[in-house]
């Protein structure tokens, strides 16, 4: 994970010209290759599948049917002056309201939100960059559990200069984060001499597709406050949980310390995960801190949401009625995404690991491994792009510790396109599996996890 | 226990130029519920011509409703989050710029990144050709928000180009090479030329000779040049708005280094009133910078939502000329009736072609040629008069007793009572002052 410098061309910065935007990385190679060759049903039947690109599309279709009634959809005439020249930095009042109020709803009202406590930016990528500029400066560092999402090595790091220390978690105990990874993760960033500012994660999981469990979030929360450092959770798929029960978010746990040491605690949401509108770019912080509420805030100018957007949001997201459909629809459907996709691999012997939330699945190709290796993972993604036609997330771009894990996403596009995505795999399998009862390999290793 | 940026006062929110807008937030002027309120004349937002672009959103419904030929563009617009921007905003984006400047200079969408707003532009400029420690030169007066947007987060210094009421503010070379040597003897590598252009807060373009010289000088110490033309819509009156990018290709430069250094900063909140949309760009000539201001804008990029209503209307050229047109007669006439009515009380105005306000020369009310006299000015017409105006210091104004009064942001009626607060003050002033 190092930055790389190379000397500054045409008098450019070591920020412009620097790799830190990770963009090399395969996480964004195997989208190129898509880009080259989409998929589409009738135009291009043998084109890549997108199954690297954590999008929601199943529920679009009750957000475009609200958006589009007659009655005020937020952009009539009345409301167009006072809105265009809405720039506080504050956000719009309504929008913060609304954006509290759901918050809320997705976590059955087991928490709290403060409306005035919400900075809005220009979604969750502006949201942690801000917040790294806020409590870390130049060289310390934020620890994450790995595996994580890949873009975080950009915002957390490219132009803040902040370093990320990861917290290994592995398959052993399902990823889960435990006291013993987050100490020893201290311990190597000060054996760095490396200043931890805080950690960062994310909750549910992305790549892994599982929530935090309580007991863990508490683990975590007494480290944080033992080490006097803060906790941002990235709550980004919170409204993706199959169940509302499985999800526990920080907030709660905070209320239940009647706010103790709360002051370290912040919390970033977006509209691009669960409501599907990245276009829109609709993120926020929410922070029990006042000082880094106002900090925030300031910083903010620098991503506002367009007002037109927060108008046009402010309306759907205080429809209570809209919005409790829309969560609980939401859910199921993704419930229902995720156990088509895991029943289909199951079908050819593969195995993921056991999800709950998210619009991924976290899935265990290591038994197709010649050797352990993250080059033999890199080339058996390689292999899966260009033979396969899909394009999957490999796990060490998450930074994951274990090669052979790779993310799948399956919320990004229609039902028959997973269909198709799924015989794919099957017909890969069955050709793996035809060569190798030829070869040296038992059969006994082609269906183990 | 938060980082240091977090906790000094780089956020600039202490200088008067944000004060002024807190005490009008205190107690506002509203003809009807406050007619003895603070009377805003510290923001630089156009109102004028809203009703125009009112009416064509009521002739235009469709794409309000996310409607387009076809049918609905909704969830191609709710998924588009492409950081190279929506191809048809940016061709008309670039059409537009190349309108508003005569069509004397065309412009390649490629070449535009988008932005967040202005505000996002300038930081990740900076972030883009500094480093922190580095400096750029910004000729005084300048717009107060640059230590917020060039310094804060980035870790960049502004030094500035001195000025002088002697001829008019303009920039002139020795004011340059001042600036240079000065940030040597601090110790500061200088990076870079920032103009505002046309200028805020003085409200003037600049000429063609203070633009070669801005050229010659960026040549000759090889450094960037940043053109923030973000007031280049709001040029209403005579000379004509000559852009750095017309000025480099009258030199005949555009295969020389110097065509790859210089940058354009622009925006739609201006011209068009929409600050709350947040549509901001930068234009390069270099693939690098263009590569890499792209990736950056992932932390501020424009709402898919405001990209197709603007692209729908630039796309509308009948509208968007007329728009352009009939914006510049109405800020001419505002400005107009705004020094009409100062000269009468005997206070003088900079000449000035473009922009929202107008720069104001109070120094005959001044009790001492000071800084802290001028306070004391600002102070006494906030609080005694009911107007918030900005003080030239806020702007690093060389020279006390230098004002920006706003004129585009209220009614004509609120105008009137503004000029008729001055005559209050000037009457209550000693009789020679000015």
């Amino acid at each position: 994970m190092t930055i790389e410098i190379e000397r500054p061309s045409v008098g450019l910065s070591k920020v412009a010209v620097s790799e830190t935007h990770c963009e090399k990385s395969p996480y964004f190679a195997g989208w190129r290759a898509y880009d080259e060759n989409p998929y589409d049903e009738l135009c291009n039947p043998s084109g890549v599948i997108q199954m690297g690109l954590a999008e929601n599309q199943v529920s679009l279709d009750l957000v475009e049917k609200y958006l589009q009634k007659p009655a005020d959809n937020g952009s009539t005439t009345v409301g167009f002056r006072e809105n265009a020249l809405f720039q506080d930095y504050h956000g719009l009042q309504a929008f913060r309201k609304a954006m509290a109020s759901f918050m809320e709803q997705i976590r059955g009202g087991r928490a709290k939100f403060d409306p005035d406590r919400v900075v809005i930016t220009a979604g969750a990528t502006a949201a942690n960059e801000l917040l790294t500029f806020i409590l870390a400066d130049p060289g310390d560092a934020m620890l994450i559990p790995t595996p994580y999402y890949p873009g975080f090595d950009r915002d957390l790091r490219w132009r803040t200069g902040a370093n990320i220390v990861p917290v290994h978690c592995d398959s052993s105990n399902d990823f889960d984060i435990t006291p013993e990874a987050l100490e020893a993760a201290y311990r190597e960033a000060e054996s760095k001499n490396i200043k931890v500012r805080g950690m960062l994660i994310t909750n549910p999981s992305n790549p892994l597709g599982i929530t935090i469990k309580r007991s863990t979030l508490e683990d975590i929360l007494d480290f944080v406050t033992r080490k006097n450092i803060h906790l941002v959770s990235d709550e980004i798929f919170s409204g993706s949980a199959f169940s509302s029960e499985d999800f526990v978010s920080v907030a709660e746990i905070v209320e239940a310390r009647n706010y103790e040491d709360s002051e370290r605690v912040h919390i970033v949401y977006s509209l691009s995960k669960d409501l599907g509108l990245p276009g829109f770019r609709v993120g926020t912080i929410y922070s029990y801190n006042d000082k880094v509420v106002t900090t925030a805030r300031r910083m903010s100018s620098f991503t506002l949401i367009s007002s037109q957007t927060q108008h046009l949001l402010a309306l759907m997201l205080s429809d209570k009625s809209f919005t409790e459909n829309y969560i609980k629809t939401n859910r199921q459907r993704l419930k229902k995404r995720y156990q088509k996709i895991i029943d289909g691999l199951k079908g050819v012997g593969i195995e993921c690991l056991r999800g709950n939330a998210g619009l991924f699945c976290w899935m265990n190709l290591s038994s197709l491994l010649e050797k352990p290796t993250k080059e033999q993972e890199l080339a058996l993604w390689k292999l899966i792009l260009h033979e396969v036609k899909i394009n999957i997330s490999p796990g060490s771009s998450c930074h994951c510790s274990e090669p052979g894990w790779f993310r799948v996403c399956f919320a990004n596009m229609s039902e028959q396109t997973l269909e198709v995505a799924l015989r794919r795999i099957h017909e890969f399998m069955d050709r793996r599996n035809n060569v190798k009862s030829f070869d040296v390999y038992s059969s006994d290793q082609l269906f183990s996890s | 226990m938060l980082s240091r940026k977090a906790t000094c006062k780089s956020h600039g929110e202490d200088s008067s130029y944000f004060l002024g807008w807190q005490e009008y937030e205190k107690n506002p002027h509203d003809p009807v519920r406050n007619p003895s309120g603070i009377i805003q004349l510290g923001l630089a937002e156009n109102q004028l011509s809203f009703d125009l672009l009112e009416s064509w959103i009521a002739r235009n419904q469709e794409p309000t409703g996310f409607m387009k030929k076809g049918g609905s563009i909704f969830r191609e617009l709710a998924l588009f989050q492409d950081y190279r921007g929506m191809p048809v905003f940016k061709k008309e984006l670039a059409e537009y710029m190349a309108a508003i400047r005569q069509d004397r200079v065309r412009f390649d969408p490629n070449n535009i990144v988008l932005t967040a707003g202005a505000t996002s532009a300038n930081e990740a400029l900076m972030f883009c050709l500094a480093e922190a420690g580095e400096a750029f030169l910004v000729p005084t007066p300048y717009y107060p928000g640059f230590d917020r947007d060039l310094k804060w987060r980035t870790g960049v210094e502004i030094v500035p180009i001195q000025s002088s009421s002697v001829n008019n503010f303009r920039i002139i070379p020795s004011a340059l090479e001042e600036a240079y040597q000065h940030a040597q003897k601090l110790h500061l590598k200088v990076k870079g030329l920032f103009i505002t252009n046309p200028s805020n807060p003085l409200g003037t373009t600049l000429s063609i000779h203070e633009l070669d010289h801005l050229i010659n000088f960026a040549i000759d110490k090889n450094i960037h040049i940043v053109s923030d033309e973000i007031y280049s819509g709001t040029v209403f009156d005579s000379p004509r708005f000559i852009s750095i990018m017309e000025a480099i290709k009258k030199k005949h430069l555009e295969n020389t280094a110097i065509w790859s250094r210089v940058h354009i900063v622009s925006s739609l909140s201006k011209d068009f009133g929409l600050p709350g949309f947040r549509i901001g760009m930068i234009y390069f000539n270099s693939k690098t910078l263009i590569a890499a201001a792209t990736k950056m804008s992932s932390f501020g990029l424009v709402s898919s939502q405001s990209q197709f209503l603007l692209s729908k209307i630039l796309g509308d050229k009948k509208f968007t000329r007329n728009y352009i047109m009939e914006n510049r007669n109405r800020l001419k006439n505002r400005r107009k009736t705004l020094v009409s009515g100062l000269q009468k009380y005997g206070i003088r105005c900079l000449d000035n072609n473009a922009g929202l306000f107008c720069w104001i020369d109070m120094r005959c009310l001044l009790t001492s040629y000071t800084f802290e006299a001028e306070m004391e000015l600002w102070r006494r017409i906030i609080f005694e008069y009911g107007l918030n105006i900005s003080p030239g210091s806020s702007f690093h104004c060389p020279e006390p007793g230098w004002f920006r009064i706003c004129f585009s942001n209220m009614s004509e009626e609120t105008l009137d009572l503004a000029v008729r607060r001055i005559k209050a003050l000037m009457d209550s002033s000693s009789p020679n002052a000015c």
